[in-house]
């Protein structure tokens, strides 16, 4: 037992060193209590309804989230819309679909199996329109920055005046949390943008908070089951460890050696 | 060692194997379960099909769920023909009422029960389908009456969405 | 292979085995004599034959659903991840797989330095040890490729052009390997193949690791030679294998946690970007096994030497039977090896560190020393001390006290627990 508490130390020794490298340009982002993180941790339903809101009305008029389907939004685990609710969404949207009979292309309104409608054919237009800069993908954005949701929560709330002597070009942003400071989408979301369903209040904190859950539901749609079957699978080898510790003893009390 | 102890670590170690077996158990189902249909498989749409240009005698073939579907528009002899047939002479007894609802159209998977080849048109000994792999006749309703297949063409679930179209699935 | 012949009590039994001599081997396998006094670093054997399992399990799984084509590889990836089912858990397994797998074979490995088990009469499973980790940084590697993210693509490309140091074929090798003029869909599918294959070979070469290792019998703490089977010695089953399982499921929570708490911590954030020849990410870096290989490659401002130093680095391990030559196994009895031993064991976990950070002003410095240190430590440290080393008496077995009441032993236990 001894060796294994030595073990697990030195495990730790180095994970600490190896975090700490990674986490070494680390900034100190806004912190928000995020009900998703921890053993039993599970997404806010109302929270992800709102975030996906926040996404349709805002984000997407300039990302995409190209590895979505409309179905996604009443699987369980996620924003569990109602099936209706969710055809009803995804009507609301026109895709091309074809060729036809004859050969055409033909636009109808999109079904539960379609992927999410993207504001651009393509990269390169995407681009165009936003001038050179591409909007990203936002399917596993949180999963592809380093700070994860706090990086993208803080990033949302972190448009500021430039310090005095900083020359920023034209249609560059001043952003306390981004990569060098500057960025070239102007700030997303002010108070008041969109009016909420449920009638939360739509201040950019509270509408941060959303669709940042909702991104991360976007980039881990299992999580619910992964903390799930995680706590099972946890107490079920502890179980199993120590009875496979007391055989261990049994067994090994026929020699005269400690183990 | 006393009896008592003996019988304890007998306990022990059937807990501990019965315990693990279960975990081994847990652990096959995911990698077994990984080869069924995934989501966006099963939540692949249905299929609407415009049938308005078909003429009747004439069959056209659409794919649905990667097999053909075989819709035919049937002439009243073909009807008839389907009608007529006496329970007693089939191999897997099926009404022709029950197979095509709406008489003039008879909408089923084109794949033979036998082994899952596509079946001819217009073919065999029965007017209506020939399956060249192992030689099984079909009717005019699709129903098998002669051949090693088992059982009729399968009917899937279908609609008609108004008189022209098709929603299959 | 067993010293007194095996008969199967059943008739078929025995039928069966006069043709195909399984129960022989089975029989050879569970009564293996191993030493009594092995301990948990001895477990991790088990553990990593249990991490290769595992990788091939999961990998078969997790190529029914991927496609290595450069347009749909990252796709593919995703539809693992949402729509497959438990793709996202198989996934996490294999990717977290990897790390365990290397964590598990760096302490099998220190664990052979620490008690000597490289010696004489042991080199070839030594030797085939090490062509093991070969393999699997290969496969570590081109794994990693598969997602076809941005650190896939970057890694892909620093690391295949290592060969374009090499004078006049250089550059040839580079693009024999790329298939193209960069890394792109060819290179992908070629790595995807050989990612398929190596761990068939590395099954291979465990089984002669193994059919090695039973040659001579376990090393163990004390490090003496053991006659087997003794009062020294248990037979393998029951008690390693329970011993083995135990660690192993401790193993497993550990694991565990990855897998579900925090599966993506020891990968890498850009490698949720598509792979984009057009912009390198800030941070290149290896998988953290790979760190401190990385690090010594860095540290030296020549292309071609870093890469010679790199290589080195691990092909000397291949020559450390000869290296070491000390006849005395067990650092237990080696007073002055095992102060150098733990100052190899901070040095390889300082070039881990540095190996992550930006190669510049101290780091680099760092880097220097500890890439010096680490090829001073073999090749001039250990050769020495083997003749200048006063070592303290080895105990003459595992169970016994030496003749004439020498309380060797006694001190060797206490030593023993001590280190451990």
């Amino acid at each position: 037992m001894k060796t294994f508490i030595k073990f697990c130390s030195i495990l730790g020794f180095i994970l600490c060193i190896f975090s700490h490298s990674i986490a070494a340009d680390k900034v100190d982002y806004l912190k928000t209590d995020w009900s998703f993180k921890g053993l039993f941790g599970k997404f806010d339903r109302g929270s992800l309804q709102r975030g996906y809101q926040v996404y349709t009305e805002v984000c997407a008029a300039c990302h995409s989230m190209k590895y979505l389907s409309y179905r996604n939004l009443s699987e369980k685990g996620g924003p569990e819309f109602s099936v209706e609710q969710a055809k009803a969404i995804a009507a609301s949207f026109e895709v091309v679909d074809g060729p036809n009979a004859d050969g055409e292309m033909f636009t109808r309104p999109a079904k539960l199996s379609d992927k999410f409608v993207m504001p651009y054919e393509n990269e390169k237009a995407a681009q165009a329109a936003n001038g050179g800069a591409y909007p990203p993908d936002m399917s596993v954005l949180v999963k592809a920055r380093g700070g994860g949701v706090d990086y993208i929560y803080s990033l949302l709330q972190g448009y500021e005046t430039a310090p005095a002597g900083m020359i920023l070009d034209e249609g560059v942003h001043y952003n306390k949390y981004m990569y060098g400071n500057k960025i070239k989408m102007s700030a997303p979301l002010s108070d008041g943008i969109i009016e909420y369903r449920d009638g939360t209040t739509a201040s950019v904190e509270q509408m941060s908070k959303d669709v940042t859950t909702f991104l991360m539901w976007a980039a881990e749609p299992h999580l619910e089951a992964r903390h799930r079957m995680g706590f099972k699978a946890i107490i079920y080898l502890i179980i199993l460890t120590t009875l496979v510790y007391f055989s261990m003893k049994k067994i090994w009390s026929r020699v005269e050696s400690e183990v | 060692m006393s009896e008592k102890n003996t019988k304890r670590r007998d306990f022990l170690f059937t807990a501990t194997t019965a315990v693990g077996a279960v975990g081994a158990a847990a652990v096959v189902w995911p990698m077994i379960d990984q080869m069924n249909p995934d989501a966006s498989v099963k939540a692949l749409a249905s299929t609407e099909v415009d049938v308005s240009s078909v003429n009747p005698g004439n069959t056209i073939t659409v794919l649905w769920r990667g097999k053909p579907v075989f819709i035919r528009r049937r002439t009243q002899d073909e009807i008839d023909e389907a009608r007529s047939v006496k329970m007693e002479d089939l191999i897997h007894p099926e009404k022709d009422e029950d197979r095509a609802k709406n008489p003039e159209w008879l909408v089923m998977l084109g794949v033979c029960t036998h082994l899952g080849c596509v079946p001819l048109n217009d073919k065999g000994d029965y007017n209506g389908w020939f399956c060249p792999c192992h030689g099984s006749h079909y009717d005019t309703s699709g129903r098998i009456r002669k051949g090693p297949a088992p059982w009729n063409m399968e009917i899937p679930k279908y609609e008609f969405v108004n008189a022209n179209t098709i929603k299959i699935g | 292979m067993s010293e007194h012949e095996y008969k199967p009590k059943s008739k078929v039994g025995q039928w069966f085995n006069d043709r195909l001599p399984l129960l022989t081997l089975a029989n050879h396998l569970t009564d293996y004599p191993t030493p009594k006094n092995l301990n948990y670093w001895w477990t991790f054997g088990g553990i990593l034959t249990f991490c290769l399992i595992t990788q091939i399990v999961t990998g078969l799984t997790l190529a029914m659903h991927y496609i290595a084509h450069a347009d749909m590889a990252f796709e593919s990836v995703e539809h693992i991840m949402r729509d497959v089912n438990y793709g996202w858990l198989i996934r996490y397994i294999h990717a977290n797989g990897a790390s365990m797998f290397f964590l598990a074979v760096y302490i099998h490995i220190f664990r052979s330095l620490f008690y000597g088990s490289y010696k004489s009469p042991r080199e070839i499973i030594w030797i085939l040890g090490i062509i093991i980790y070969l393999l699997m940084m290969a496969a570590a590697f081109m794994g990693y490729v598969l997602p076809w993210g941005q650190m896939s693509f970057w890694g892909a490309t620093v690391i295949t052009n290592l060969f374009s140091a090499i004078p006049l074929v250089g550059e040839g090798i580079v693009t024999w390997l790329w298939g193209g003029y960069s890394v792109d869909n060819p290179t992908l599918t070629r790595f995807f193949t050989l990612h398929y294959l190596i761990p068939f070979l590395i099954l291979g070469l465990v089984v002669l690791h193994i059919w090695a290792l039973h040659v001579p019998g376990n090393n163990n703490p004390v490090g003496i030679d053991i006659k087997k089977p003794s009062k020294d010695t248990v037979p393998f089953h029951p008690y390693i294998v329970i011993k083995d399982g135990f660690a192993l499921l401790m193993f497993m929570i550990v694991f565990a946690f990855f897998v579900f708490y925090s599966p993506n911590i020891l990968g890498h954030a850009d490698n949720y970007i598509e792979a984009n020849p057009m912009v390198t990410p800030a941070h290149i870096v290896p998988e953290w096994y790979l760190l401190p290989f990385y690090a010594i490659l860095r540290s030296v401002p020549d292309k071609l030497l870093g890469v010679v130093a790199m290589l080195s680095a691990i092909l000397i391990l291949a020559v450390l039977p000869w290296l070491d030559t000390s006849k005395i196994r067990s650092a237990v009895f080696r007073p002055l090896y095992r102060q150098f031993y733990w100052i190899l064991v901070a040095d390889v976990l300082i070039l881990g560190y540095v190996g992550a950070m930006p190669a510049e002003g101290l780091y680099l410095l760092i880097a220097r020393v500890a890439t010096a240190y680490y090829f001073l430590h073999f090749l001039v440290i250990l050769p020495v001390l083997g003749f200048k080393e006063k070592t303290i008496p080895i105990p003459l077995s595992i169970t016994e006290p030496v003749l004439g009441g020498n309380p060797n032993l006694a001190m060797a236990k206490q030593k023993e627990s001590k280190i451990e």
